[in-house]
């Protein structure tokens, strides 16, 4: 059995679990946020549930309008907090917080071998610390809830073998954009990505919450990583166990083996407005942009902040530019804060936002208007992603976006 | 059950912004979302449309986002089915959960905007009618069919865990 093939079937009282078949699996962790909580909260309360499966398997983290942007929304993360004190599953209130994906891993709610389900696409991330971890509605999620079941088709695996040395500025969202490219944004639907061999061996955690992270932009049931010596360093500095750390088999059955050779892969920009329209950043020659936006779920980790910071320190932000800096949670800020990257980033002319996912989805702290054109470290470039209906979002690296924020255009690390 | 409508034409990668951008999402209720249904790519495409009225699309429909906001406004605005060459994960799921028909057909393409539509669920057929043609389309896998039968899944689960308590 593959690696994901194992965790379901841990989960779901079986020895075996093959690809197609039907199973209902205990999960680990319940995750929703402000926008699908209110949702799932309702569902649960319209069937007449009196109470949750287990509150300290519950987490809601409002993130995506907060801090509230209008009454609406501060309306939405009341029943949050309500539901959260009723219940008492865990709730993190912002300033105590932070953008949900970057935020659980931090606290340790997210553990090799773990079953993990979030109402939310974008948490396929914890695969990276090799967990099974999807996303669904919030109607899978209230019923969630109250059973700590879900139902589930066993997906088959592709492997994605990656080979050689990455080239400078080249890291887990240069790898997934390029894979992406190759695959398309349908190339994997209903299937797992499992990101296997030498250069993910080599590659750093938050490179690897970077490329789980973006599997569901190939429509992916989950990315995962099979836990190793870097998962094992992790496991240590987080404080959380290293004991289910389980791996495919040698004789493991995957649909496609999709072999990529990491040398020739160059610094990649996906154009609008699919994340599979990637290119190498020097294929863009004179695009002009308005907004840069370093942050995300995607890309607003602590590494993530250093590689922005190396480009732009001893620069500043050109004139027609505006440059925002999102850490991903109350912890990454004060870590950027203590090694100096805030101060970098507040000379070089950006604008520290407080972390939210605010203008990866066009909510608020960020949003651009008609005509403009951004390029960020997020996760989707669809239609009107970050405002205007009319408007255009390029996706990078923070290198490749710290860059383009000094020159007023898309370009190359190496040509600041 | 059979429903009868006009064809709303799409395309392939239709994606949850598409169909409610997230500024809209502040709100849980039905017919606010289905005010802003697809208006990114089709602007008034809520006002446009008759009760009943089927949407019909390429590959990968719901692509995106987890926002169960997105069949949620399909079905407010008053869309009886969704037809497409196929249906991103999780929109499916959603779709399934909260009673919005969709149907994978990979003839898709050879429906086109405008034209008058029947699909015959029991009998699992889609009708063309102003092309004279005819498709049989898959069912759900049994263990699907089950959660669609108990009427969606909160039914399913009061029947099996609340009622039980």
């Amino acid at each position: 059995m593959t690696i994901t093939e194992k965790i379901i079937a841990r989960h779901s009282g079986k020895e075996v679990v093959v690809p197609g078949e039907f199973v209902e699996s205990n999960v680990d962790l319940v995750l929703a946020n402000d926008i699908t909580a209110p949702l799932a909260i309702e569902e649960f309360e319209k069937a007449g549930a009196k109470k949750v499966f287990d509150g300290s398997k519950i987490v809601l983290v409002p993130d995506h309008f907060t801090p509230c942007k209008d009454i609406q929304s501060a309306e939405l993360v009341k029943k949050l907090r309500k539901f959260a004190r009723q219940h008492k599953v865990r709730f993190y209130e912002i300033g105590r917080a932070g953008i949900e994906h970057a935020l659980l891993p931090e606290e340790g709610l997210t553990r090799p071998g773990d079953f993990i389900v979030g109402a939310d696409s974008h948490t396929c991330t914890y695969g990276a610390v090799g967990a099974f971890s999807t996303g669904m509605g919030s109607t899978d999620i209230a019923s969630a809830m109250i059973t700590g079941k879900v139902w589930i088709k066993v997906p088959p695996s592709l492997k994605f073998i990656y080979k050689g040395k990455r080239n400078k500025y080249v890291g887990g969202k240069d790898l997934i954009l390029y894979t992406i490219g190759k695959i398309g944004v349908d190339g994997a639907t209903y299937k797992s990505m499992e990101f296997t061999e030498e250069t993910i061996r080599n590659l750093p955690m938050d490179d690897r919450f970077t490329m789980c992270n973006m599997a569901i932009e190939a429509g992916a049931k989950n990315g995962i990583i099979e836990p190793d010596e870097i998962t094992f360093l992790y496991c240590e500095e987080i404080g959380i166990p290293s004991t289910n750390f389980l791996k495919s088999d040698e004789d493991a059955i995957y649909e496609d083996i999709i072999e990529i050779d990491v040398s020739d892969i160059m610094p990649q920009v996906a154009a609008p407005h699919l994340p599979s329209n990637s290119k190498s950043v020097d294929e863009y020659t004179d695009i002009k942009i308005d907004q840069v936006v370093i942050g995300s779920c995607t890309n607003g980790r602590i590494t993530d902040l250093r590689r922005a910071a190396s480009i732009l320190n001893g620069h500043t932000v050109h004139p027609e530019v505006r440059c925002i800096i999102i850490p991903a949670t109350q912890k990454v800020y004060q870590q950027a804060l203590k090694e100096g990257l805030i101060d970098v980033f507040l000379t070089a002319g950006c604008v520290i936002s407080p972390p939210t996912c605010g203008p990866c989805l066009g909510g608020h702290m960020g949003v651009i208007g008609k005509g403009e054109a951004a390029i960020a470290t997020t996760n989707r470039n669809f239609i009107g992603r970050m405002g205007h209906p009319e408007s255009y979002v390029y996706l990078s690296n923070p290198e490749v976006a710290a860059a383009s924020a000094i020159k007023g255009k898309i370009c190359h690390p190496d040509k600041v | 059950m059979k429903v009868k409508g006009k064809v709303w034409k799409f395309g392939d990668n239709i994606n949850t912004d598409d169909i409610i951008a997230a500024r809209y999402l502040n709100t849980t209720d039905e017919k606010q979302l289905a005010s802003h249904c697809m208006e990114t790519i089709m602007p008034d495409f809520s006002k446009k449309i008759k009760k009943g009225d089927i949407i019909v699309a390429g590959r990968n429909f719901g692509c995106g986002s987890s926002r169960e906001h997105a069949p949620v406004a399909i079905k407010g605005c008053g869309i009886s089915v969704v037809i497409a060459k196929s249906f991103a994960r999780i929109f499916l799921r959603n779709s399934i959960n909260i009673g919005l028909p969709v149907i994978e057909l990979p003839e898709a393409d050879e429906i086109d905007e405008g034209d008058e539509i029947e699909v015959d669920f029991e009998k699992g057929i889609i009708k063309n009618i102003s092309k004279g043609k005819l498709w049989k389309f898959n069912r759900y896998p049994e263990f699907l069919q089950e959660i669609i039968r108990n009427g969606g899944l909160m039914q399913w689960v009061k029947e099996r865990y609340i009622k039980s308590e």
